[in-house]
């Protein structure tokens, strides 16, 4: 049974069926994951999952057909059912599948180090439980733990039209949380969130974050936090750090400009967008500061890649340029619907789902403001750092999101630690307020391995960079006391 | 058309899961043990946009958890399965190679449960269904003239489990699920949901009328409520979306023992004091007999027909895991590792759903809620949005429908002091998730009418 990068053309029996163009692609992925918690090691888990899709476009249908069977006699009868699907359907299709562009992309993409030697699992579990017992020993802390995953992704995407791309990726999916519990009060922090360091590449993305020695720190965070008072309310200003920012971006930026939700695709699942087509080129988005790029060429970011999955070239591009909306997040297939340039990215997340518009990586643009100039220039705020609540509308409009931790800002200097900050705004207008952008000493490369979308379901990698950023007069308030 | 596989596959999915267990058999080595859970699909996938065709496909995918165990040391490897017998008796020699070469690095796990009582089970329900352009067909000639957004998902779901000790589980369900939704403008339409064990012509078109009807009811001006609290009816479908969020640690064992859990509130306080509770007419259980979930576990414990959660408002019972048994000296009962409810049922109360807009009176009939999450969740707050079909009632009638509004309160208000009723109706909720495979869950849920409800934006 070849695998995805050893297959040949010449391996695939003729098909049978008229087709106007085919493709397939295929998926290998091998995980390892280790984990330490409340310094017990837990079970060694791997998997490894392969897969192809066939793709086919006939008579002006459309339809894919996936499956675990990779053997030359496995794709020639996916390609078969996918023919017959486009066939079948095709007097009800939404997009008449001959005019939809076909890839002929030939080339290959690696992540930093996506062959290198990976660490051993002696040596992470050694990592993870030095960290571990790093917790200190106060009985106030009752649960803590500390992960790695270690990702080896294989892509390639064959076509009809003598498209073969082969793409080799390497991610790291590590994190720790530390929850704290007293008189009546729970407190969880953890480092960027839940798997909040995810990046392509290897160990030295562990450098890049403090990995080793943190668990001590947000330890004492945790601890600290439970010992808080409550996050104030009122209307007041909003210091968000890159491990907040990357949450606003993604559900408030990211998500309405999908144009296949602008489309409507989305509309019985994951949601409309307040954002619509005529507002491409005019509308204003967010204040002058604001400078988001689509961006998948950005070496370690979790969603870099050479080609999506429709084949199409990997560039970077202007979203929202000084604030003015530009261009919306679609690839070949809702360009063309739309009549609106796009991006390259239609992205599946494995090779049993169909790609659809995501937003790979994200990015806001770093502006002239120190972190410090940041604060001074708050009379009334909160800093707060690192998501943990989110929910947004359908039209990605009226949201609501959570930290982890805040601290007062008074008169232009940082105070108080608070704990369960929250704030609430619409993005239409939120954006317009963003007040000052911090310089690239601020900057973050993140991103979440967990962005759910479409339908049939799927979670993909997105990647995030972003400065911390001030926003005025938000709707601020707290926890239940 | 008749998908090939699909028809192929139910016959000989589980002799095939039977070999893959023989193969693992004769795999390991003295000493050495292993639990094998299997979940595999023959999947019809149509996407519906703007009244045609989005993307059609197919999906036939076989996936095996093998946990490899030698004394206390353990190690599991996923890896997907090609339906080629010969080439995945070959993925699972591997596997299991890589997972024995790896037991000499992990240390012996003081939290390893191992199954013991030797419980095989079969279970199959549903019959075949309709070739999938026979389903295109009956959804857009019901929906002809209307803007139908959706999705269709048909065909064999699989959960088997095998353990070198010969127990064997098997449960397949042959099912359908459309959803789909009717757009009026922008965000207003009308969500339903046809689900069960064989596809119903009637019931469609019966579903898709209904649909037009409320699309009527959309059609009129719609209302901007102020931020306030209002007097609201949730629909069982909006109580479903709380009670999503509540089988997000709420009931866990491991959330409660470490103090996470949404509803740990409701146990006894650091010193000793009485829990929170709900209001007495709440009761909540993981009842597995009446739902689709499989009655086993992934690691092979057999689940309890009923697991009381909440009984009269109060805390009773929570899921317990193998692992969380272990470790904090609890009784498993067949919960998988993420201790989340698959079946949950929650009793229905005196009002009859009949007469729920007159008792609401005037007030919000919420029919769909949208992208919960907890806004404090040691105080067990929620947020979210309320969506599709939402109607401002007055004297009993529907007058108009809303604009979208977000809720934030907790459940301890909810379905505590602002309680009015519960439906005495209860509804049969199938999961439709559809995140890396189709789910096997549901939720048996009544309608409930709050005094309040706060809304914030």
């Amino acid at each position: 049974m070849p695998d995805a990068d050893r297959f040949s053309l010449s391996d695939l029996p003729p098909l049978r069926v008229a087709a106007d163009y085919w493709s397939l692609r295929w998926v290998d992925e091998a995980r390892e994951s280790y984990a330490v918690r409340k310094n017990v090691a837990l079970p060694f888990h791997a998997s490894r999952d392969r897969g192809a899709m066939a793709t086919v476009h006939a008579h002006g249908g459309y339809g894919y057909a996936a499956t675990g069977d990779t053997t030359p006699a496995g794709l020639a009868a996916a390609l078969e059912r996918a023919a017959e699907l486009a066939r079948a359907t095709a007097r009800f299709a939404l997009v008449d599948s001959r005019t939809l562009p076909r890839s002929a992309a030939r080339g290959e993409y690696a992540s930093p180090a996506a062959r290198v030697q990976a660490r051993s699992r002696r040596d992470w579990y050694e990592l993870l439980m030095r960290e571990s017992r790093a917790a200190p020993p106060d009985p106030r802390i009752v649960d803590w733990d500390a992960g790695a995953d270690v990702v080896d992704t294989t892509h390639r995407l064959v076509t009809s039209e003598g498209g073969d791309v082969v793409q080799h990726f390497r991610f790291l999916l590590a994190g720790m949380s530390v929850t704290a519990h007293a008189g009546g009060v729970t407190q969880t922090r953890t480092l960027n969130g839940h798997r909040g360091i995810c990046q392509q590449g290897g160990d030295e993305i562990l450098g890049r974050f403090a990995f080793d020695g943190a668990m001590r720190r947000i330890a004492e965070e945790a601890l600290e936090l439970i010992g808080a008072p409550n996050c104030p309310s009122g209307t007041m200003d909003v210091l968000l750090m890159p491990d907040q920012m990357i949450l606003q971006i993604h559900e408030s930026i990211g998500h309405p400009l999908e144009l296949d939700r602008i489309l409507g695709d989305e509309r019985n699942f994951a949601g409309t967008s307040f954002v619509t087509p005529e507002m491409f080129g005019t509308y204003r988005y967010g204040s002058d500061l604001l400078n988001v790029h689509f961006d998948p060429t950005v070496g370690e970011e979790l969603a870099s890649y050479g080609w999506d999955d429709e084949g199409a070239p990997a560039e970077r591009v202007h979203l929202i340029r000084n604030g003015i909306l530009e261009r919306p997040l679609g690839g070949a297939t809702s360009q063309l619907r739309a009549g609106l340039p796009g991006t390259s990215n239609a992205r599946a997340d494995n090779w049993n789902r169909p790609p659809i518009d995501r937003m790979a990586n994200l990015n806001i643009e770093p502006g002239d403001a120190t972190f410090g100039a940041m604060v001074a220039g708050i009379e009334r705020g909160v800093l707060m750092e690192t998501n943990c609540s989110w929910s947004i509308d359908d039209s990605r409009n009226k949201f609501q999101f959570g930290c982890e931790r805040g601290r007062l800002i008074d008169n232009g200097k940082l105070g108080a630690v608070v704990r369960n900050p929250n704030y609430r705004g619409i993005s239409a207008n939120f954006w317009r307020s963003l007040a000052s952008v911090g310089d690239a000493g601020t900057v973050q490369v993140l991103g979440s391995p967990y962005c759910g979308k479409g339908e049939p379901s799927q979670v993909i990698r997105v990647g995030h960079a972003s400065p911390a950023c001030v926003f005025r007069n938000v709707a601020v308030f707290g926890g239940e006391q | 058309m008749v998908p090939r596989e699909d028809t192929a596959a139910a016959a000989t999915m589980e002799s095939y899961f039977d070999d893959v267990a023989a193969a693992l058999d004769g795999l390991v080595a003295g000493g050495e043990s292993y639990t094998a859970w299997f979940s595999g699909e023959a999947s019809e996938f149509v996407r519906f946009n703007r009244g045609k065709v989005r993307q059609p496909g197919t999906v036939v995918q076989r996936y095996v958890d093998v946990d490899l165990i030698l004394g206390a040391r353990h190690a599991s490897h996923r890896l997907s399965l090609s339906g080629n017998l010969a080439a995945d008796r070959e993925r699972l020699r591997a596997a299991v190679a890589s997972l024995r070469a790896a037991l000499p690095d992990l240390d012996p796990d003081p939290h390893l449960l191992v199954a013991t009582d030797v419980v095989s089970t079969r279970a199959a329900r549903g019959g075949p269904l309709p070739p999938v352009d026979s389903v295109v067909d009956a959804v857009l000639g019901a929906a002809r003239g209307e803007d139908l957004v959706g999705l269709y998902a048909g065909g064999p779901i699989y959960r088997g489990f095998a353990n070198s000790s010969g127990q064997r589980n098997w449960h397949e369900t042959q099912s359908c699920n459309l959803q789909w939704s009717l757009y009026l403008r922008s965000d207003k339409a009308v969500k339903s949901t046809l689900s069960g064990f064989a596809w119903d012509d009637a019931l469609l078109s019966a579903k898709m009328d209904a649909a037009r009807a409320s699309l009527a009811q959309l059609a009129l001006p719609a209302k901007t409520l102020a931020p306030g609290k209002y007097r609201v009816f949730l629909s069982p479908a909006a109580l479903e979306d709380i009670a999503g969020l509540l089988s997000w640690g709420g009931f866990s064992a491991r959330a409660l023992e470490t103090r996470q859990g949404s509803l740990s509130r409701m146990r006894s306080t650091d010193g000793g004091g009485a829990g929170a509770l709900l209001d007495p007419r709440v009761t909540i259980s993981e009842g597995t007999a009446r739902g689709v979930a499989p009655a086993f576990q992934s690691e092979g414990f057999a689940r309890p027909a009923k697991v009381a959660l909440i009984e009269g408002g109060r805390l009773v019972g929570a899921l317990v895991s193998p692992r969380t048994a272990r470790e904090f000296s609890l009784t498993a009962n067949g919960a998988n590792c993420d201790e989340a409810p698959e079946s949950l049922e929650m009793a229905g109360g005196a009002l009859h759903a009949s007469e729920a807009l007159d008792a609401l009176g005037t007030g919000l009939y919420i029919g769909n809620l949208h992208y919960l999450n907890y806004s404090d969740r040691p105080a067990c707050r929620m947020t979210g949005m309320t969506r599709f079909a939402t109607f401002w009632v007055e004297e009993g009638k529907i007058v108009a429908p809303v604009n979208v509004l977000r809720f934030d309160d907790t459940i301890f208000r909810m379905l505590g002091e602002n309680l009015e009723a519960l439906t005495t109706e209860t509804e049969l909720i199938l999961e439709t998730g559809t995140y890396r495979e189709r789910a096997l869950a549901s939720m048996r849920l009544p309608g409930a009418l709050l005094s309040e409800l706060a809304f914030t934006l």
